[in-house]
């Protein structure tokens, strides 16, 4: 029996029901990643089995390489990080052992999450499963295209500006990122602190509401996560929407956008206004600023991130040949010249500028007030609404290289993400069609701080009405 | 051309709460075996997370509400980014523009009064790890104990006008931390440390010179010298008509001298910015009101209520209250004996001879107001001499005997008995004609010579007071 191509929780009702034993989907797993990991890179490293799990969510999850598991090594996708092995695991990786399920480390991403495409990871670049030749999207485009791949049943992102959403768009799977402070980030290797975080990359509505339910709950080794109850997300998966004021922001349909994108959104709009969904034009008027307004905060944030990877505790360290101003600096200079990517180098130094004296007040804290604004159509459209929808992404899955060299053009890939980050709110991408290059197209559903169930509704009652979720990659 | 000194003080205080600021990792690790106090948190590891503990918190309060700043109740830390190997994380968290106190002042005092030196502001931030040169290996090595160390900075105005002020500031300013208890204030720990803004300025100018900071002083002393030290190479670069330069420099206590450890241009661009991993929040004013209950009486209000209650002298009561502990062991006394100026004589007389002599501090003493007042009334009423009494307050300390015991054991009651005094001044007078002559021709210096005779005889133990009255009775009826 193929299990690759089953949800965790088809493959849980078929270990319920004792038709399968765990053994035998670790094992069908385990040769799945064998056969198809070298045509997509998805992981760095070949999963690490310890014993089969027991208990009711025995599937393991895949887990993207910044987040730390106790011994095992974490990358970032990075070469500074060579050898370093945490010694605690992650908090979300905490609980997904807590409920008895393996954790599978190594999913490739961009270098440290910086990137859009899965293309600057240290390790190479991860392919889309739907067309090799394609970008996955990134950064979470390990997780992203692993899952659409059938090496692992789902698995867990990071998102700083949509790198959950945005791949889970580009490989036709279903992509969550909480409300800011719903997942813990303790263990997370931060990128942009106050953007960041964890969400389940899974083939279906269900699955992610499964593994947010793992995943979700206060930590108190975590300042930012908020200490309020946890609903039972399964409970939020009906299909019905009726009555839901759904609004639909003008600012997020522009010229530039793929109209095969367009078209599919607006298939969608109509389906859910025939399962009684209240449809309603709304403004965000401060989106265009988003792209830029997220390129000085998060680079900000990851400048001063980045910054403890001096060589000195963990990691890489490298000399030069030769004495150049003195030991110290000399090591500093060469660790990171060596250690990071050209894109890593680019963010750090444009955080770097964005808080350098004089500049501080003309940028960051400029970018905060627009923030600020962002947050505020938020709130102002939530009065209207009870839900956003738009496309994940102006465009499918573009082809590697593509954009390598256009930084700006790789940016735009984020454009339509990016803001649920700044306004700390959640958001989900599910697949709603293909292009004519057979390349999935996501939807994007945004929510009040808070409201994932929400988003499962109307993304259950969506997915219910269509057969994109029931499409899989042939490899 | 006369010249105005203007000195402000940067002082680092080591908070003693039982954790580090942002984890749980013991907080007392001096003198361990390096980086045995340590986790993923105060490591810097990545992905681990700060959490602010609320214990710093409150000290920090404490130590505003102590200096009479106002307290910040909008709560908010910031990262101070720069290298170094000392600094796990790559910056610092603490607090920019937020600080948890400000505008607040100290008093110290001057030859003709008090002067008040204010206090800029106070905030809260982490210490970083401890660099060890290793000659043998070639290298050197990082020890992270340290890091994560609670730390109040607490910036001074410019309001210092010699290096005596501030001498006496960092005197006074520990004296208030001390009675706050919220760190032993140790300089040869480096749980205080210092640093000084110096710079001159002809007499009556009113903007000020350009100022440099002296780094690297270890005790109180040390930063006197310094600044007198800077004050000195100022001058002569002034007068020679150079211009100084602004730096930091290290002062080198073996030399006497300093030297420059960076320039103006080399100084960090340390970018601040708010520390997104943690959330402000605000305080309640119950918040500070509860820290501001469980504020100790501060030295220099014990100081006026000393001086008021009990009548003390200004030198008496100053230092009684140098020490909280002796403070309050005085107060214990009084209310025992009522002399409260004889009390303030022994606490600040033999007791604290006996406490230099055992390089002790007073609460390192187990000594009881009982004890004390018992032995002062034995010797007020003339049951043992002055002299005596301090032999006995010096076997009180070493064996923690009651007063009765020891002066019991060793049979130490004076004599008061006339019988006996009278033979031994017959005695003494027979013995000494010499002096019986020159007292009769007026000299009555000699007197003392024969009671001293006196006492020797009776290995200390007469009654001064009788044994005076018995000679000076001699001579009268000669």
């Amino acid at each position: 029996m193929n299990f690759y191509n089953l949800t965790a929780h088809e493959l849980l009702s078929l270990l319920d029901q004792k038709k399968v034993i765990s053994e035998d989907v670790l094992k069908s797993l385990k040769e799945r990643v064998s056969l198809v990991n070298k045509k997509t890179n998805a992981f760095i490293r070949e999963p690490q089995v310890s014993s089969p799990a027991k208990g009711a969510f025995g599937i393991p999850v895949g887990i993207k390489d910044n987040i730390c598991i106790a011994d095992e090594l974490v990358t970032c996708g990075s070469n500074i990080l060579k050898g370093f092995r945490p010694p605690y695991d992650a908090g979300v990786v905490e609980k997904i052992k807590a409920h008895g399920s393996e954790v599978w480390g190594g999913l490739n991403m961009d270098e440290f999450a910086f990137g859009s495409s899965c293309e600057s990871s240290f390790y190479g670049p991860t392919r889309n499963p739907w067309d090799l030749e394609r970008v996955p999207g990134g950064s979470s485009g390990g997780s992203a295209s692993a899952v659409a791949a059938g090496e692992a049943v789902w698995a867990l992102g990071s998102d700083t500006g949509g790198s959950v959403r945005q791949p889970a768009s580009f490989c036709g799977v279903v992509g969550l990122k909480p409300t800011y402070g719903r997942v813990s980030r303790y263990g997370l290797v931060a990128f942009g602190s106050s953007l960041d975080q964890i969400g389940p990359i899974t083939k279906d509505v269900t699955d992610s509401a499964l593994l947010l339910n793992m995943i979700a709950g206060f930590d108190k080794r975590d300042s930012t996560s908020v200490d309020t109850p946890v609903p039972d997300y399964a409970k939020a998966l009906v299909k019905d929407v009726k009555g839901l004021k759904i609004g639909i922001p003008k600012e997020y349909f522009i010229d530039g956008i793929d109209p095969e994108v367009a078209s599919a959104v607006h298939e969608a709009i109509d389906i859910l206004k025939k399962e009684g969904a209240v449809i309603k034009d709304i403004s965000l008027p401060h989106t265009e600023y988003a792209v830029a307004t997220y390129y000085i905060v998060a680079t900000a944030e990851a400048s001063s991130n980045l910054a403890r990877f001096d060589g000195v505790e963990y990691g890489l360290r490298e000399v030069p040949d030769r004495v150049r101003k003195t030991p110290l600096i000399d090591m500093y200079e060469t660790t990171r010249e060596k250690g990071f990517g050209d894109e890593a180098k680019r963010r750090i130094m444009l955080g770097t500028y964005v808080l350098s004296s004089g500049y501080y007040d003309a940028y960051y804290l400029r970018a905060q007030k627009v923030r600020t604004l962002i947050k505020q159509d938020f709130d102002k459209a939530f009065g209207e609404c009870d839900a956003i929808l738009c496309p994940t992404s102006p465009t499918t899955a573009f082809k590697i290289n593509e954009k390598v060299n256009d930084p700006l053009a790789m940016y735009l890939s984020d454009i339509f993400t990016i803001p649920a980050n700044l306004a700390g709110i959640p958001a989900i991408s599910i697949p709603c069609g293909f292009d004519k290059k057979k390349l999935p197209i996501g939807l994007q559903i945004m929510g009040k701080p808070f409201a994932e169930e929400t988003l499962f509704r109307i993304s259950y009652t969506y997915e219910q009405n269509t057969p994109w979720h029931l499409e899989r990659a042939k490899l | 051309m006369e010249f105005e000194t203007v000195i402000g003080l940067e002082v680092h205080l080591q908070l003693n709460t039982e954790t580090k600021i942002f984890c749980g990792c013991r907080n007392h690790q001096f003198g361990s075996e390096p980086n045995t106090h340590v986790c993923p948190v105060c490591l810097g590891l990545p992905g681990s997370l700060p959490v602010l503990n609320r214990k710093v918190l409150l000290s920090g309060i404490k130590v505003g509400l102590a200096l009479g700043c106002e307290i910040n109740t909008f709560v908010k830390f910031d990262r101070k980014n720069y290298y170094y190997p000392d600094l796990p994380k790559g910056y610092q968290i603490s607090q920019f523009d937020f600080p948890i106190a400000k505008k607040g002042f100290l008093n110290i005092k001057v030859d003709d009064g008090e002067k008040r030196i204010g206090i800029t502001r106070a905030h809260l931030e982490e210490d970083a790890g401890k660099l060890i040169h290793d000659d043998e290996l070639n290298a050197s090595l990082v020890d992270y104990n340290r890091t994560g160390t609670p730390l109040v900075e607490i910036v001074s105005e410019p309001d210092m006008r010699s290096a005596q002020e501030a001498y006496d500031y960092l005197t006074a300013l520990k004296l208030t931390l001390t009675y706050l208890g919220v760190s032993d204030c140790d300089m040869e720990k480096g749980s205080l440390r210092c640093d000084a803004n110096v710079s001159i300025r002809p007499a009556g100018q009113a903007a000020l010179g350009t100022k440099t900071e002296l780094k690297n002083m270890n005790s109180f002393s040390a930063v006197k010298r310094a600044i007198e030290y800077e004050v000195d190479r100022q001058t002569r670069i002034v007068i020679s008509g150079g211009k100084v330069v602004q730096e930091t420099l290290l002062w080198d206590e073996a030399k006497g001298t300093t030297h420059t450890m960076r320039s103006k241009e080399e100084a960090h661009d340390y970018r601040y910015f708010p520390e997104p991993d943690l959330v402000p929040f605000t305080l309640t004013d119950s918040d500070i009101n509860a820290v501001f209950k469980e504020l100790p009486e501060l030295p220099y209000v014990k100081l006026f209520r000393f001086k008021k209650q009990y009548g003390l002298n200004d030198y008496d009561a100053f230092i009684l209250i140098s020490d909280r502990s002796i403070a309050d062991f005085f107060e214990k006394c009084a209310v025992l004996y009522s002399d409260a100026k004889k009390i303030a004589n022994w606490l600040n007389g033999p007791l604290m001879k006996e406490l230099n002599g055992r390089k002790k501090s007073f609460s390192q003493l187990s000594l009881s107001s009982e004890e004390m007042t018992g032995l002062i009334r034995k010797v007020e009423e003339g049951v043992v001499s002055n002299l005596v009494g301090k032999d006995i307050l010096t076997t009180l300390l070493d064996t923690a005997k009651s007063v009765n015991a020891i002066i019991e054991e060793q049979g130490l009651a004076q004599v008061s008995d006339d019988a006996a005094l009278i033979r031994v001044v017959d005695e003494v007078m027979a013995a000494n004609p010499k002096a019986i002559a020159e007292i009769k021709s007026g000299k009555t210096s000699a007197m003392g010579f024969l009671v001293g005779q006196a006492m020797k005889k009776m290995n200390g133990k007469a009654n001064p007071k009788k044994l005076g009255e018995i000679l000076k009775g001699r001579f009268e009826n000669v």
